[in-house]
């Protein structure tokens, strides 16, 4: 599978004294991530509250519970932008292989007795081989022919789910994970803080294996296949092979995850086998900035925390007091959430993540016509100065 | 004998159904490459158009008679006017970024369903028609609804209809070329763009009109029915070679079929997986679809 040898990085710039000092400055700023990591392990001992973003101090159970959906949903993003954008595959299935996750660790543990642990490796070896198995199905055709089967995948997943066969998975209702065959320390609400940990334990697993797997030799090429997957045939090599190894680590990632929901929930629900699961995975991605290290990240916690904070907005005083027009479609986060997706696209292509160097860019633009308006209107003749006046942006 | 025409007509019908969402979906893909993932909600908001006229909003329409068959034609009118805003609204401004144009589309396909529960409730409404369209007839020994009757003909119609206009005339040969290589028609001096919407508000009109009829078949409208019939029609569009209407009406007759027989045959909800094995069996043996086109 390795058979790229990608060029590594370029040689180091010449040494300045005067360029040591910024660089020693922006080494210290990339372990911000680190620092951040450090503020989210330590979230759960603070009694801060955060006015407007959440209900109570941080460290209540119930804003753990959210905190960690969002660290959760945050690792899923991250785990389907590795199809997204990083590979160019675009899956309308990845809740398959999150609910292999939860449902084959629930069902075993429920029906064969076994313990947690077992349980887990189970669930997580079944997401492998069923991504494994249905990849290669799939990527058999490519484009959006691929997106449409591995739809129809997922769908065939959720109507078996809902059908109950033989009363494994519960259907509509799902079923409540065994309380004596979890571990005592990830059971109750005293217990939030493991789970919150454990999601955070979880989110760093997927951000770590996704930029080893997108930095290594194989991750060039998935690059490669996502720019132009002709080029790469030309190479010599065969995309089938890279693009599958892209479908079954996104699939083990996300049955990972599937477990940590399965904890987080205590239990398991057909919900997280729907399309629409999938689909609110794609806006998450879309929202943060698909391909960049932490945008699906970013996009997963603020969908997550959006998703819960408008549904409480919905039942507030100051919504209900509004008038039909407004009021029926604030009642439904879903619309709000589609509409709030839809003018992402338009006015930020490149997601949130973005948003800062956009920012940036386009004020470095204004700032350098303005200069070179001035220069041009002092030395050139009289009917070039008429036309870049109109480009004079005005006060 | 009466179960297999029973099976066999309500397979038909079923299939006439998805016919009618696929064959918007096979031409939009094949024009645009635009997966259209509203196109449920464009047959969503068909069925609640058609029920709101059918139930006495609209002056004149009503659950009978000439006043269902208006009702119908306001469902599929309001359905088509829904389709041209999406295109114009939502698909244009994204030309030049098709994967931007998917998701898109993913985003109202989300919205309405949500905006129709919201203002309607997300239970079931059922469904007004006419007296003579709700008995059964004999037909070799089995009582056949009459409404399966209707989706046939309707898809037929539809299908009929597509056939004539994409075969003898100016804008139907236009679609065409800009089928085969939407390059080359531009290259012409053609305005591919005119053909997107026109396009856009045929498939649009399709779906409603199926939206409608569709709330006879299942007898009553609800906000995730487009949605959860979609990923049906999209089966039928990868199965029937994308862009070919040909393919689109034999696949659905196919999935139809077998997913009827299926469902009766073995437990209920079988049909729906072996329509799903059906089609990843017909990929590994031509992964271009029945008619061989590209997928």
């Amino acid at each position: 599978m390795t058979t790229a040898t990608p060029p590594r990085d370029q040689p180091r710039t010449a040494y300045h004294p005067h360029a040591a000092r910024a660089g020693q400055m922006r080494r210290a700023a990339r372990w911000w991530p680190a620092l951040l990591l450090v503020v989210l392990f330590i979230a759960p001992y603070s009694a801060l509250p955060l006015p407007g973003l959440l209900d109570g101090p941080i460290g209540s159970p119930g804003n753990l519970q959210l905190l960690a959906l969002c660290l959760v949903f945050g690792g899923l993003a991250t785990g389907y932008d590795l199809l997204l954008g990083r590979t160019g595959l675009l899956s309308f299935g990845h809740a398959l292989y999150f609910a292999a996750g939860t449902y084959v660790t629930n069902t075993v543990m429920l029906e064969a007795g076994l313990p947690f642990a077992a349980s887990a490796l189970l669930g997580l070896l079944c997401g492998v081989v069923l991504s494994a198995l249905l990849g290669a199905v799939s990527l058999r055709v490519s484009g959006i022919g691929f997106s449409m089967v591995t739809l129809a995948f997922a769908q065939a997943g959720s109507i078996l789910v809902q059908r109950d066969p033989g009363g494994l998975t519960g259907g509509e209702e799902g079923r409540a994970a065994p309380a004596d065959k979890l571990p005592a320390s990830l059971v109750g609400i005293e217990h939030t803080a493991n789970l919150y940990w454990l999601a955070l334990a979880y989110l760093v697993v997927v951000v770590c294996a996704v930029q080893w797997a997108v930095r290594s030799p194989t991750g060039r090429v998935w690059e490669g296949i996502k720019e132009n997957e002709r080029r790469v045939e030309v190479l010599g090599l065969r995309p089938y092979g890279f693009k599958l190894a892209a479908f079954v680590l996104a699939g083990g990632l996300a049955a990972l995850g599937g477990i940590v929901y399965l904890l987080l929930t205590g239990g398991a629900t057909p919900q997280t086998t729907t399309s629409d699961f999938t689909l609110s995975l794609l806006v998450m991605v879309v929202l943060g900035g698909s391909g960049t290290r932490w945008g699906p990240l970013l996009g997963g916690i603020l969908y997550t925390w959006a998703d819960h904070r408008l549904g409480d907005l919905a039942d507030s005083g100051a919504v209900a007091g509004l008038p039909a027009v407004v009021r029926v479609p604030l009642s439904q986060p879903l619309f709000l959430l589609g509409a709030l997706f839809v003018a992402v696209i338009y006015l930020l292509p490149g997601g949130v993540v973005r948003l800062p160097t956009r920012l940036r860019a386009a004020r470095a633009a204004r700032a350098t016509r303005a200069t070179t308006d001035h220069v041009v209107t002092d030395h050139v003749t009289t009917d070039h100065v008429v036309t870049d006046h109109k480009e004079v942006p005005r006060p | 004998m009466s179960t297999v025409v029973l099976l066999t007509l309500t397979g038909l019908g079923l299939g006439a159904l998805y016919f009618l969402v696929a064959s918007g979906l096979s031409l939009i893909f094949g024009l645009m490459d635009v997966l259209n993932f509203a196109h449920g909600a464009l047959m969503s908001i068909g069925a609640y158009a058609t029920w709101w006229a059918a139930s006495g909003h609209l002056p004149g329409a009503g659950s009978g008679g000439v006043g269902f068959a208006l009702a119908v034609l306001f469902g599929t009118a309001v359905g088509t006017a829904a389709a041209v805003l999406l295109e114009l609204a939502v698909i244009r401004p994204l030309y030049t970024r098709p994967r931007e144009q998917i998701l898109a589309t993913v985003g109202v396909g989300l919205a309405v369903p949500a905006l129709l529960s919201a203002i309607w409730g997300a239970d079931a409404r059922p469904f007004p028609g006419p007296e003579a369209l709700s008995g059964t007839f004999g037909l070799l020994g089995a009582e056949v609804p009459l409404n399966r009757l209707v989706l046939i003909a309707a898809a037929a119609v539809v299908l009929t209809a597509l056939h004539l206009f994409l075969g003898r005339t100016r804008h139907g040969l236009v679609v065409r070329a800009g089928v085969e290589d939407r390059a080359m028609v531009t290259a012409l001096g053609i305005d591919v763009r005119k053909a997107f919407t026109l396009v856009f508000a045929i498939g649009g009109a399709a779906a409603a009109l199926g939206g409608a009829i569709g709330g006879l078949y299942f007898g009553s409208v609800d906000p995730a029915q487009g949605t959860s019939l979609l990923i049906f029609a999209f089966v039928v569009v990868v199965m029937g070679g994308m862009g070919s209407l040909t393919g689109a009406a034999l696949a659905s007759v196919a999935v139809g079929l077998v997913q009827q027989f299926a469902n009766y045959y073995t437990t209920a909800g079988l049909g729906d997986l072996a329509v799903v094995v059906l089609l990843a069996a017909l990929l590994l043996v031509r992964p271009r679809g029945l008619t061989g086109r590209l997928a």
